[in-house]
């Protein structure tokens, strides 16, 4: 072992060689060469080792590369986030209101027609016999002109039921909802809202008129609570909506707002 | 014929004009009790010697004659003995004609508009955006003018220089550029050195330096940089605050007062950057500051009503002298006043130069607010508020005045115009109103903007109001 640091002493003292940068140049570059040499020359367990540390320092070596492309690229794909607020806005959180969804004049000209764009535009035609359950009456049991509807209905506030007499349509209690679970399209939120009524049942004339709710169904719902306005900056408070699942089955009427 | 006589000296009274100040101005008078409105301008212009004819208003015990002397009375505290101070207002001599329809709505940017402003000479315009550009419009064409890239992020807000030579941008990475508006092009360097978004920018005013080389620049880094624009570099930085900086307003006595996050308002001296004074008061953050030489400040050395040709021809000093003259006009009376709006419902009104207690809180509002303006001849000042709704207060007392209710959803921006009998105000709810002041009611309602109204200006001669939005267009309204 050496007493002292003699090379690095002599170094400091008198320099390098005048040819060590040019040597050092070769011999790095040269270096390639002869460690490819080696791979192909050695044999048995030596190879082995040699081949798996060089695969090793390959990935490494790649991975630096990739890393460093990715770098760059990123700098320029960053991109400014859409939906700008001003400043009194930026540090709360306002949430994402969607703009004034159609005009007035095109939905009222829509409603005269009773066509709208939907999202679910056929729909099965329920007969009348699926929706309405015979209801036997009489003493022997042999009037048959009561009807229960056996779909998911919705009823009005002001409802009255008339005298069993002339109650030709029941009901039933357990069917009838209140509210629906309302997508915003364009917001991607559901809001359980309440139904103001049933605008129209592809199916049949009557089953509007009865308030029946299958799927494709045309609701009329209360949106006032999310905050829409018009154009001349009045809330808007009832906007159609289109049932998109089968609520006798579910239990529950999902809809999607109609923009 | 005697007993008529009788029945004419009974209804006369001992009166004597006296100015907004508390200034007793000429002698008493002997006026008759049925003396109309008219009668008293004719009367008040030739005891204060008035070249041309001035409108005033007229007020007897904080009560304003409407007809008749008689009818602004109490007839049963009438004390015939006793001198009647009127006091009389001076009305701004020309007329803002109210905005009724929009003559243009001009598409343009690709986002939402973030910030609009007139230039102070009232011959340009320029607006700021999510899109990342600051445009220039023609006022006359109601066409674009200039479009300026070079921001990378939402252009947060603008400020035209006092001399409408220059125009400031902030943006959301805490860049502040500078624009020219005679060709759309930069001038200077990128100012850089706030490390988060730009708040507020504010312009040294035109009566301390008419060269417009000075700007403050507060930021959500909780400082506030004095930035020379000519050599493009920061002159001081104001730190001291421990939250976002909300508002930077240059005032004209050679403060800046600064509001934030932390709840203070502080007040710092402009030529060595010392903090003068922490107003304390308010219990949430401060949204907003206003002056009531805003308008003064903004308006420089133009006039609203005369055409700004003269401008061109005079010397700056000249113009410097006028800026002055104007604002000592303004000042003179009880001093820079300072109004600041919170998120705690309530403002403070400040007489900042002197004091750190507040004059009067204002309590009333049921949700923050966001905006306040004072008129531009100072008596009134507006509070905008998410509550829906706009409240008026006495500018120099404080006093609720009214409330202005008719929006649907939160009220973000307010704007006087300059005669200060109108006012408009945008609101998420996609429409702008337009309020009479002078008899507390709705004007009319300009329905036209899709989707929310994020910025409001009034132009300075009163002719335009431009307003922006969420729904990226800019639309101009015109009476």
């Amino acid at each position: 072992m050496p007493q002292n640091e003699y090379i690095e002493r002599h170094r400091k003292l008198h320099g390098r060689r005048l040819d060590y940068e040019e040597r050092k140049r070769k011999r790095d570059a040269r270096e390639s060469r002869i460690r490819s040499k080696k791979a192909r020359t050695l044999r048995g367990i030596k190879a082995k080792i040699y081949n798996k540390e060089r695969r090793n320092e390959k990935i490494q070596m790649k991975k630096k590369i990739k890393a460093h492309e990715e770098k760059k690229t990123k700098k320029q794909t960053e991109k400014t986030p859409e939906g700008a607020l001003p400043v009194y806005l930026l540090d709360r959180n306002v949430e994402n209101r969607a703009k004034v969804l159609s005009n007035m004049i095109k939905q009222k000209r829509k409603e005269k027609a009773g066509k709208w764009d939907v999202p679910i535009p056929k729909v099965r035609a329920q007969g009348d016999s699926e929706v309405f359950k015979v209801l036997k009456s009489g003493k022997t049991r042999r009037k048959a002109w009561k009807r229960m509807v056996t779909k998911v209905t919705f009823v009005g506030e002001d409802f009255t039921r008339k005298p069993p007499k002339f109650e030709r349509f029941i009901r039933p209690m357990g069917l009838r909802f209140k509210k629906a679970h309302v997508t915003h399209p364009e917001l991607k939120a559901t809001f359980c809202l309440p139904i103001i009524g049933v605008k129209k049942n592809p199916s049949s004339p009557m089953f509007t008129s009865l308030g029946v709710i299958t799927k494709g169904t045309v609701l009329e719902v209360n949106i006032s609570e999310l905050g829409l306005v018009t154009q001349a900056g009045k809330v808007v408070w009832g906007k159609f909506a289109q049932v998109t699942n089968n609520p006798e089955n579910d239990g529950c009427i999902n809809a999607v707002l109609l923009v | 014929m005697g007993e008529e006589m009788e029945v004419e000296d009974t209804k006369r009274l001992l009166c004597r004009f006296v100015s907004e100040n508390g200034d007793k101005v000429g002698d008493m008078l002997d006026l008759p009790v049925d003396c109309n409105v008219e009668q008293l301008g004719l009367i008040c212009n030739a005891i204060l010697q008035n070249e041309e004819k001035t409108p005033y208003l007229f007020f007897v015990n904080e009560k304003e004659i409407t007809a008749t002397l008689i009818k602004a009375l109490d007839p049963t505290k009438l004390n015939t003995e006793d001198v009647i101070d009127i006091v009389y207002e001076e009305q701004a001599v020309f007329k803002v004609r109210p905005v009724t329809r929009c003559t243009s709505s001009m598409p343009g940017h690709a986002e939402a508009v973030i910030s609009v402003s007139f230039s102070p000479d009232g011959k340009h315009l320029a607006s700021g955006s999510g899109d990342k550009t600051v445009r220039f419009w023609d006022v006359h064409t109601q066409t674009p003018h200039f479009t300026c890239q070079g921001h990378n992020h939402w252009v947060l807000c603008i400020a035209w220089a006092p001399d409408s030579s220059k125009l400031a941008s902030g943006c959301k990475n805490g860049k502040i550029m500078i624009w020219d508006p005679q060709t759309g092009k930069q001038l200077g360097k990128v100012l850089s050195g706030h490390k988060q978004w730009i708040t507020a920018l504010s312009w040294e005013p035109y009566h301390q330096n008419s060269d417009c080389r000075y700007l403050a620049s507060s930021s959500k880094d909780g400082d506030i940089r004095i930035w020379d624009v000519i050599l493009g570099s920061t002159v001081r930085v104001l730190s001291g605050h421990s939250a976002c900086v909300t508002v930077v307003r240059w005032g004209g006595s050679n403060l800046i007062y600064s509001a934030s996050q932390d709840r203070s308002i502080k007040v710092w001296r402009s030529n060595d950057g010392v903090m003068c004074r922490t107003l304390l008061g308010h219990g949430h953050w401060v949204n907003t500051l206003a002056l009531n030489t805003d308008y003064i400040n903004r308006i420089g050395p133009f006039d609203p009503v005369k055409n700004n040709q003269q401008v061109r021809t005079m010397k700056k000093a000249q113009l410097k002298e006028f800026a002055l003259k104007r604002y000592n006009d303004v000042v003179q009376s009880n001093g820079e006043r300072l109004v600041s709006g919170s998120d705690d419902f309530t403002l403070f009104l400040w007489d900042p130069e002197n004091e750190k207690k507040p004059l009067a809180r204002l309590t009333g509002h049921q949700q923050l607010v966001n905006d306040v303006k004072f008129s531009p001849d100072g008596r009134v000042l507006a509070s905008a508020s998410f509550d829906k709704s706009i409240r008026l207060w006495e500018a120099k007392t404080g006093k609720f005045i009214c409330t202005l209710r008719g929006h649907v959803q939160a009220v973000y921006m307010v704007a006087f115009s300059a005669d200060s009998r109108l006012m408009v105000s945008g609101s998420a709810d996609s429409t702008l109103k337009l309020w009479n002041i002078k008899n507390k009611k709705l004007e009319i309602d300009l329905p036209g903007h899709a989707d929310e109204v994020f910025a409001v200006d009034w132009s300075t001669d009163g002719a335009r109001v431009v307003s922006g939005g969420k729904d990226k267009v800019l639309r101009l309204w015109q009476n």
